[in-house]
């Protein structure tokens, strides 16, 4: 495989932004070795902030940095960036609407080594439900060195969610992204496959299988799940009618959610939602992880074919 | 002014403030008058004395900020800005009231003066910290109150940003504790027995000084200790009387959160102002 993780792409680019910007903050909680911020604390000591094995308090001192303007990308694993100081980023930073990114490493089961303790599948769902807040998984190490920069430009709260482990690339190195918009991987008017992320991959072999046995199938990969691209969904729903969703998160109140929420209200479509069927990793390869709930490209093709059935 | 007049001037601040507050409360119909009053005389050191605030220019980048760590006490702070002139003092009346300024825990982004959002208790002080940071960082003479509750300091997080304060040798950090022995179910002591608070924030690293809360000469004196540069935050702990300055409302529990009627409103303006 040829690819990167995208904790690495996010370690490059804060130290870029951090070199153009002197108000670019990292807070780090002990694992910013793990996260790849080491460079930018070796170069930018100023502009670094390590509070230790404390993340309430992580989240609490980066609100404190932005309302003095600064922009600080609080940086953690996504279990705990997501939950252990989910009410902090909730009182201080989506309500007082400041400018504070919330970058994680070791989303879904991208550690699958470590076990469930660590593989983040609740984060972007209960992330999405807090007011005001930005959710973002990249696809591969380009698409994040871009994204990490396009966060830093919005001026409001961002969670960024990274890979621990390296991911296929699927981009040119000068791809362009925007936050909020999806890419349109494949173009195609049978079914459509809206994914995001790590499994990416997955999902482009299986529309390449689908295009194999002669249908024409639209590929998105929405980066993004909130604000969800709806231009791009609406127009889904309404000229292919026929969706999966494929992500490396928990099927409730992830981007297969995102997209039912709309196909409902709009009364037309039909979505299969392919991820982490409600249920904990554990310590084991990742292909397997992937397998046991079903995000793989003979899962993906199948359903579809029941679909266009 | 002489410390001595400095010191009478306060505490006629402190009775504006502790009457504002009632006032407020009074026409809310709901609110926190207990941890309100007990906290009253330091924050008229503060807000008339001690801060180097522009409330006509509330967003001063040089200003002192102030961070209410505990939230809900935030009658004491708007009466604080209504007499400092931030907003209109018949502003105080809308307390609680949908649409105002004046929401029931303080919202920053509507309330001219208010620094940080909060309400969510053991969060403020986390804030407060990465203001001061900040002001090291940028080499800013700007100082950051933080006032806690000592409740409030039943929050591991509280000391998660004492350590945090001390490894950045926050020297512009002066860390307010409001230690009236009560919270909202009972005492502390009952409740959660916070123990020695001095001696905790002592033992993180912080220079502490113990007080009586409600003499001005001592919050005064504390506060000008405060001011040190040498590389230590600074923690005052002051022994306070919730609901303090009226009788019936001192160290009774129910006062934590509950608003006066017309007629305990009108025997608590008179004590407060016959102080
Ligand atoms: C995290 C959190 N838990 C609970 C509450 C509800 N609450 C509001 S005030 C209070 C008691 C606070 O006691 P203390 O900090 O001593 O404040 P004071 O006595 O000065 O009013 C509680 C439990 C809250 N606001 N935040
Ligand atoms: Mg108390």
């Amino acid at each position: 495989m040829s690819g990167k993780a995208t904790r690495d792409a996010y370690g490059e680019a804060i130290l870029e932004l951090g070199k153009a910007n002197p108000d670019i903050y990292v807070v780090d909680a002990d694992i910013g070795k793990s996260c790849k911020t080491v460079p930018f604390f070796e170069q930018l000591p100023n502009q670094h902030v390590n509070v230790g094995i404390a993340e309430q308090n992580c989240c609490g001192v980066a609100a404190g940095l932005a309302t003095t303007g600064k922009i600080p990308f609080v940086t953690t694993y996504a279990v705990f960036g997501s939950m252990r100081m989910v009410e902090q980023i909730r009182q201080e930073v989506c309500y007082p609407k400041l400018n504070v990114k919330i970058a994680c490493s070791h989303g879904g089961f991208t550690p699958a080594s470590d076990g469930a303790s660590h593989q983040a599948i609740e984060d972007m769902g209960i992330l999405r439900t807090i007011p005001g807040m930005t959710v973002v998984m990249p696809a591969d190490y380009y698409s994040a060195k871009k994204l990490v920069k396009a966060a830093a430009e919005i001026k409001g709260a961002v969670y960024l969610r990274f890979t621990r482990d390296p991911i296929p690339f699927i981009y040119p190195e000068d791809a362009e992204f925007e936050i909020g918009k999806a890419v349109k991987l494949k173009d195609g008017k049978d079914i459509a496959i809206i994914a995001n992320g790590d499994i990416m991959s997955v999902a482009l072999k299986a529309a390449e299988e689908l295009e194999a046995k002669g249908y024409s199938v639209k590929l998105l990969d929405m980066h993004t799940i909130k604000p969800l691209d709806m231009a791009a969904v609406n127009d889904v729903i309404d000229n292919i009618g026929k969706i999966i969703t494929v992500e490396d998160h928990n099927i409730l109140n992830g981007l297969g959610s995102a997209v039912c929420e709309v196909v409902a209200e709009k009364g037309k479509g039909i979505v299969k939602r392919v991820g982490i069927q409600d249920k904990f990793g554990e310590s084991a390869p990742y292909e397997y992880l992937l397998g046991v709930n079903g995000i793989t490209v003979e899962n993906i093709v199948n359903s579809a074919l029941e679909m266009l059935k | 002014m002489n410390n001595k007049e400095k010191a009478n001037m306060l505490r006629g601040k402190a009775r504006e403030l502790r009457v504002t507050a009632l006032k407020m409360i009074h026409k809310a119909g709901s609110g926190h008058p207990g941890g309100s009053l007990s906290a009253a005389d330091f924050m008229a050191a503060l807000y008339f004395d001690e801060m180097n605030i522009r409330p006509e220019e509330p967003k001063w980048a040089d200003r002192d900020r102030f961070v209410l760590s505990k939230g809900h006490v935030c009658p004491i702070l708007y009466s604080s800005l209504a007499l400092k002139g931030y907003f209109p003092y018949e502003t105080i009346y809308t307390l609680r009231v949908q649409g105002s300024i004046l929401q029931g825990h303080p919202d920053m982004k509507v309330c001219p003066g208010v620094d940080i959002s909060t309400g969510s208790l053991g969060q403020g002080l986390s804030t407060a910290v990465g203001m001061a940071i900040a002001g090291k960082r940028d080499n800013k003479d700007y100082r950051v109150f933080c006032l806690v509750g000592d409740g409030e300091s039943q929050e591991g997080q509280i000391w998660e940003a004492v350590m945090t304060a001390v490894k950045y040798k926050l020297d512009n950090l002066v860390i307010i504790v409001d230690n009236n022995n009560l919270q909202n179910d009972n005492t502390c002591d009952v409740v959660m027995p916070t123990g020695d608070l001095k001696g905790k924030f002592q033992a993180f690293g912080c220079e502490t000084q113990g007080i009586d809360g409600h003499n001005m000469d001592e919050i005064v004196e504390a506060l000008a200790n405060a001011r040190e540069k040498n590389g230590i935050p600074k923690v005052i702990v002051g022994k306070t009387v919730k609901g303090k300055g009226v009788s019936f409302m001192e160290n009774v529990v129910l006062w934590h959160g509950m608003a006066p009627n017309d007629e305990q409103l009108a025997i608590a303006l008179k004590e407060v102002e016959g102080e």
